[in-house]
């Protein structure tokens, strides 16, 4: 009984996103990106990161292989920036670059539009099964961190599954070790039609710092079909939040639309 | 550095030392057998880490094991054994541990060798099946566990109830950290230290910085090590409320589990607040930290007060939930004597009486300027006194941010970073991560480029006694003596 007062004497701790923004969602250092106007010489930028998200002509940042160590924007302010905010996660790999790689927008339509077919049954609820694919473990932590009165996504009709059985939602994490390719492949084998892949962290879209390795395959891409991607190193958990709400359908038109 | 002669000679100084009242603190090997593997011990004295290396001849791969004379050197020898194919002879069980394999497989990890293979998959069929005992069956847990955990099998040898033999196998997510390191720039080469153990990401951080600034001859500016005390002890608290989760959850108290899940956030969101980061990456560099907090340290110290009084009314009541201490008491028994042997680390050895905290007996950075905390306690040695100690911890890390902010404050403008220039040679590096001591041996080339970093990890150490552990323990009790190590896989098989 006392639990329960303690519980109640806190108030309401949940944010309401995504009904409304959230102040800490938007305010959150999620992406390194150029800025607007950078100078024109960009000769060797391309050093300064540690794992080749740096391109140039004209310069790029693949947040998929980003770690968000902030080297580049400490060394040169003039040229990158971060960018805050949580709706990072995309449908193509592709779509991780900033600013973006040419896009075929008729493409992009169809894998929207063949995403909504498949996952119409999921917009009231999902069911997501974890599957950690070789993580440093801070993954785990912030999508641990969405079952907690701060985020509460029960109340969105999301919930964790222990069998893969019953999930609609694989959420990979890790840089794909070798000996989780067959877990994950039994896991995805176990999991009921339709369901979605995503893709959580950067080591999981590209390996991160751990690739290449003998032990690991440069992401999950190479373990299962992924549908959706989420950087960040880890991904905040609002950054996880926007993914799963990416997979049910059930982003703000503006913010969905985008992807 | 002393230089040991040979295996044997190695296994000799040693097991002196140790007689002698040092702590016996890992084993680790670099090169390839083609050109001889070379085996370190890790010493750590009333104040330092030694290094005894054996060379092994060139073509050798067998030499005398030490688990024999030295039983914590048991898992070091199968982990040897995976990543060098070395074999220590009379090991009483050489299994397969973070990368099982053939016997003729080639070419394998060999991390401070010249080249590193393509690809190695571990082979399951290199594990011994093997059950003792009349009615015995195994349960294999793992490595998909129901929740969100990081993927670890344990074989559960059991009759039904008891669990006379556990096997942990943890070797599936092995990520090959360790031959990554190499042809790194030290500077690169923390970014990595970062993700070795992401939720000890701070600590790891300063065991690899600590290394790098030894072999440069180079202090930190005393601003700077306070800066490193306030985001190490904050790491800690993250941890510690972490384990109070885990501990909660897996009595089925579901506010209690809301409780600190929400305390927990509010302190990876105070770290983000100070760094950007809610792991506290980015803030430690080689030679000092990349900023000070980003929050004026009156108002961190409001914000860290507000917490610690959450988290204490919460902490009692837990403590005086009898259907939680019930679960807790006598639970996940390790002896004094065991934990002494096996030399346990952090939490785990303070709560069976093996006090040896990096903080204070081998002090670093800011921590020799700041009140130590008496840290000698009795009185179980069970899951209950691990959370005891944790909950101590957590009160002593508020009081040591409050020190070190309050010095801070008096710092005012000073430079946060030397310049470092870092010569060829090795050198070793530790912290107290909340798991326990972090170790690094970071050896550099000429070109000021890693050629060999070997991290030791509470994790690794405190697993190996995790199994002897669960005498007179059931099924149900298995969630509470995990939750209660606190340890990370991802730090355990690098």
């Amino acid at each position: 009984m006392p639990w329960v007062f303690r519980g109640l004497r806190e108030g309401i701790v949940t944010t309401r996103y995504p009904r409304r923004p959230d102040h800490y969602a938007n305010s959150f250092p999620a992406r390194v990106v150029p800025r607007e106007d950078p100078p024109s010489e960009d000769g060797d930028l391309g050093r300064l990161c540690p794992t080749g998200a740096i391109s140039t002509g004209p310069v790029r940042v693949d947040a998929g292989r980003c770690v968000l160590c902030g080297l580049c924007v400490r060394e040169r302010p003039d040229v990158f920036e971060w960018r805050p905010g949580s709706e990072t996660a995309t449908l193509r790999r592709s779509g991780l670059s900033v600013p973006p790689l040419e896009e075929d927008d008729d493409q992009l339509d169809r894998v929207r539009t063949a995403l909504a077919e498949r996952t119409r049954a999921f917009r009231r609820s999902i069911h997501v099964r974890h599957v950690d694919a070789g993580s440093d473990g801070t993954e785990e932590w912030e999508i641990l961190a969405l079952l907690n009165p701060v985020y509460d996504v029960h109340r969105l009709g999301i919930f964790f599954t222990p069998s893969p059985r019953h999930a609609d939602v694989l959420l990979l994490t890790g840089a794909g070790a070798h000996g989780m390719a067959e877990p994950v492949r039994r896991s995805l084998e176990a999991t009921p039609r339709p369901a979605v892949v995503i893709a959580a962290g950067v080591d999981a879209i590209s390996g991160g710092l751990l690739a290449p390795s003998y032990a690991v395959s440069a992401g999950v891409g190479e373990l299962a079909d992924v549908d959706i991607w989420v950087p960040g190193a880890p991904p905040s958990p609002f950054s996880l939040l926007f993914a799963l709400l990416l997979a049910m359908g059930r982003l703000p038109e503006e913010s969905g639309r985008a992807r | 550095m002393n230089g040991v002669d040979g295996a044997a000679a190695l296994l000799e100084a040693m097991t002196e030392r140790l007689a002698s009242g040092d702590r016996f603190a890992g084993l680790f090997g670099s090169g390839a057998p083609t050109k001889g593997v070379t085996i370190t011990g890790m010493l750590a004295t009333s104040e330092d880490v030694e290094l005894l290396d054996a060379e092994l001849a060139p073509g050798a791969v067998r030499y005398p094991t030490m688990s024999r004379e030295i039983k914590p050197a048991f898992w070091y020898e199968r982990a040897l054994h995976d990543l060098f194919g070395v074999v220590a002879e009379n090991h009483p069980r050489l299994d397969p541990l973070i990368l099982p394999h053939d016997e003729q497989y080639d070419p394998l990890p060999c991390p401070g060798a010249s080249s590193s293979p393509d690809r190695v998959v571990p082979d399951e069929r290199a594990i011994p099946q093997r059950v003792l005992g009349t009615g015995v069956f195994t349960i294999p847990h793992g490595p998909v566990r129901s929740g969100v955990f990081e993927s670890v099998e344990y074989v559960i040898e059991t009759p039904g109830e008891d669990i006379p033999h556990l096997n942990v196998r943890p070797y599936a997510k092995h990520r090959g950290v360790q031959n990554r390191f190499q042809d790194l720039s030290v500077h690169h080469g923390m970014l990595l230290a970062e993700r070795v153990e992401g939720v000890a990401s701070v600590a790891h951080a300063l065991a690899y910085a600590h290394a790098v600034e030894r072999l440069a001859g180079v202090t930190v500016p005393p601003a700077a090590a306070l800066v490193r005390v306030v985001h190490a002890e904050l790491e800690r608290i993250a941890n510690h409320l972490d384990v109070a989760m885990k501990l909660a959850d897996a009595a089925g108290l579901a506010v209690a589990v809301a409780r600190f899940g929400l305390h927990k956030e509010r302190c990876l969101r105070l770290i983000g607040a100070m760094c950007g980061s809610r792991f506290g990456r980015g803030v430690v560099l080689p030679g000092g930290v990349t900023a000070v907090p980003r929050m004026p340290p009156a108002h961190l110290r409001a914000r860290l007060d507000a917490l610690a009084e959450g988290i204490r009314g919460d902490a009692d009541a837990l403590m005086d939930t009898p259907s939680f201490l019930d679960r807790l008491r006598g639970t996940g028994s390790l002896s004094h004597e065991q934990a002494r042997v096996h030399g346990a680390l952090g939490p785990v050895g303070r709560a069976s009486g093996v006090y040896d905290d990096a903080r204070w007996v081998r002090p670093y950075d800011a921590y020799p300027r700041l009140e130590p905390v008496v840290g000698d306690r009795r009185g179980g040695d069970d899951a209950m006194a691990r959370l005891q100690v944790r909950w101590e911890e957590v009160n002593d890390s508020v009081a040591l941010i409050r020190q070190a902010t309050e010095l801070l404050e008096l710092a005012g403008g000073d430079s946060l970073r030397v310049p470092l220039r870092v010569p060829a040679g090795r050198a070793v590096g530790w912290a107290e991560a909340p798991q326990g001591e972090v170790l690094y041996v970071v050896a550099v080339n000429d070109d000021g480029r890693i050629e060999r970093c070997a991290p030791r990890s509470a994790s690794f150490h405190n697993l190996a006694v995790f199994a002897s552990t669960f005498r007179g323990d059931v099924l149900t009790d298995f969630p509470f003596i995990e939750a209660s190590f606190g340890l990370s896989i991802a730090g355990a098989v690098l």
